[in-house]
């Protein structure tokens, strides 16, 4: 359920599902996604631009020349949710190459966590996590969660450029950068997989919120040679 | 018929195609892009008989120099922009902004750059022959989605004009001046309570200034840093434009159009929908003040905005 309903600026509804990270209320989250993108599909409400879920959020943007904050709030309101579309999940395996000039935090990393880069990723790559949503760049994957002992705060000042491929990890989230592209996760390596492929219109995200993905370690050799 | 196009003699710093940008793509992470100054664009597009959907050129600061092949247009630019057609004759003639110009086969545009501005715009009568991608023609060079793969224009590239037949001498102008005055107006965030009290009233007092780190993405800026009493990072979640983050440094950053989908800066302040172009066009080192107003005062603010445009489309119309 909504917990609460407030504008974000002028032109999108910020949906509150509470403050809590879990499978539970994300796929609540998704439920109110996929209600409301059916009723922006078949024309059923006016204004709708843009729907952002996330772990616990739904942010809803609209044109502010066709409808109000006051307008989708009341539609909010009324709408009552009966049964949820099923999301087919798949289960992915991500190669990734953790040499030091990929792995651009492990002193950071192994300061904060105090452990040491071996133990970190022993830690990292035994667990399967689950993609609670995609985004901030193109088809970049939001995935949980870590093992307790590897959780870290992002970096104080993001990076200007984060590479094309980077594994990132804060708090209990991992990621993967779809494109070189500004951001403060801690990067523990790099993927020559490709991820996001715009020339494939319907479907160019390979990674979905409610998939699972594992991690496997890859040498450089490897990771130089990737061929998909 | 031979095909119309432009030759790019110079690409300028980042000169890319827009329009309204990409709907409903949030999801996967798939930003809006757009043109920055979009009233603008819709200008541009209006001096040349074009639907204001249109695609246009946008560019940034120093601007192309783009050579006329094949063929005869109907071209307008917008924006405070200096600029100059090379005609034929080898005659140089200083551009104006806000006019309907025919351009002949073998002449030039020559863009020189943009004044107290970041962006303007130059529309072809009949619009570009391009690509689409998700329903829009716009480039976003982060992520490299849209036509010429998603890459800024340049040097030696083709733009593809569509064939018209209606190229005539037009006397289609506005008189139109950029507003200039430094306030932004802004919406408090979802996480205004995140910054210490003194911290909120030196957000309101207290003047930024732009830094370097600008583009069509963000706008990094710099002033009285901003003291976080509750937690640095919240949990990911959608941005849209105009939000202005605070990541863990203090310095408060402007998301804009090709800004990432979701990210985990706690959110002090939202610019209002009628401020939004102009918060694009700011320079570096420019200094600006936030004012806070009302979500009433900025819905009504917006419809002014949106008056005042309707006005100007219809001088041109």
């Amino acid at each position: 359920m909504i917990k609460n309903i407030s504008n974000l600026g002028d032109a999108s509804v910020y949906c509150d599902f509470g403050s809590e990270v879990n499978e539970n209320i994300n796929s609540e989250v998704i439920k109110y996604f996929n209600y409301l993108s059916k009723l922006v599909k078949n024309k059923k409400i006016e204004g709708i631009t843009n729907l952002s879920p996330s772990y616990n959020k739904l942010i809803i943007s609209f044109d502010l020349s066709l409808t109000t904050f006051s307008n989708i709030k009341n539609s909010l309101e009324k709408i009552q949710i009966e049964n949820e579309i099923k999301h087919q999940s798949k289960n992915i395996k991500i190669p990734v190459c953790c040499e030091d000039k990929y792995a651009l935090d492990f002193d950071r990393l192994t300061k904060k966590l105090k452990l040491n880069k071996k133990e970190i990723l022993n830690l990292y790559f035994s667990n399967e996590y689950f993609c609670y949503m995609t985004g901030f760049i193109a088809g970049m994957p939001f995935l949980g969660d870590l093992e307790k002992n590897i959780r870290c705060d992002r970096l104080e000042t993001p990076r200007v450029k984060v590479p094309e491929g980077s594994v990132g990890i804060t708090e209990q989230f991992a990621n993967i950068y779809t494109f070189e592209s500004p951001g403060g996760w801690n990067i523990i390596g790099q993927t020559p997989k490709k991820i996001f492929n715009q020339n494939e219109i319907e479907n160019p995200a390979l990674i979905k919120p409610g998939d699972r993905v594992t991690f496997y370690e890859i040498t450089e050799k490897e990771f130089l040679n990737w061929n998909e | 018929m031979s095909e119309t196009f432009f030759e790019i003699l110079r690409p300028g710093i980042n000169t890319t195609i827009q329009d309204y940008g990409r709907k409903y793509l949030y999801h996967i992470g798939i930003t809006v892009s757009g043109a920055m100054d979009l009233r603008n664009h819709k200008f541009a597009n209006a001096l040349v008989s074009n639907n204001t959907q249109e695609a246009t050129i946008e560019f940034a600061y120093q601007g192309p120099l783009l050579k006329l092949k094949n063929g005869k247009i109907n071209f307008a630019i917008t924006g405070d922009v200096f600029f100059k057609i090379l005609r034929k004759n080898s005659k140089v003639e200083e551009g104006k902004c806000y006019k309907n110009y025919v351009l002949e086969e073998e002449e030039q545009i020559d863009i020189i750059s943009t004044k107290n501005s970041a962006y303007g715009y130059l529309a072809i009568g009949g619009g570009l022959k391009l690509k689409s991608f998700w329903d829009s023609y716009s480039i976003n060079t982060k992520a490299n989605i849209g036509p010429n793969n998603g890459k800024k224009l340049s040097i030696n590239e083709k733009i593809q004009i569509k064939n018209t037949n209606k190229v005539q001498a037009s006397d289609r102008k506005i008189d139109y001046k950029n507003e200039s005055n430094n306030y932004i107006r802004v919406i408090k965030g979802t996480n205004f309570d995140y910054f210490s009290a003194e911290s909120q009233s030196k957000f309101f007092k207290e003047e930024y200034s732009i830094t370097n780190l600008t583009d069509r993405m963000g706008m990094r800026l710099k002033g009285s840093t901003l003291e976080n009493i509750k937690s640095t990072n919240i949990k990911s979640e959608g941005l849209i434009k105009g939000v202005i983050q605070v990541p863990a440094d203090g310095n408060p950053i402007i998301l804009l159009n090709d800004h990432g989908t979701i990210g985990g800066y706690p959110k002090i302040a939202v610019v209002i929908s009628a401020d939004l172009d102009k918060v694009s066009q700011l320079t570096p080192n420019t200094k600006i003040k936030f004012k806070e107003v009302s979500l009433e005062d900025a819905e009504n603010l917006f419809k002014s905005y949106l008056s005042e445009t309707n006005k100007y489309l219809n001088e041109i119309n």
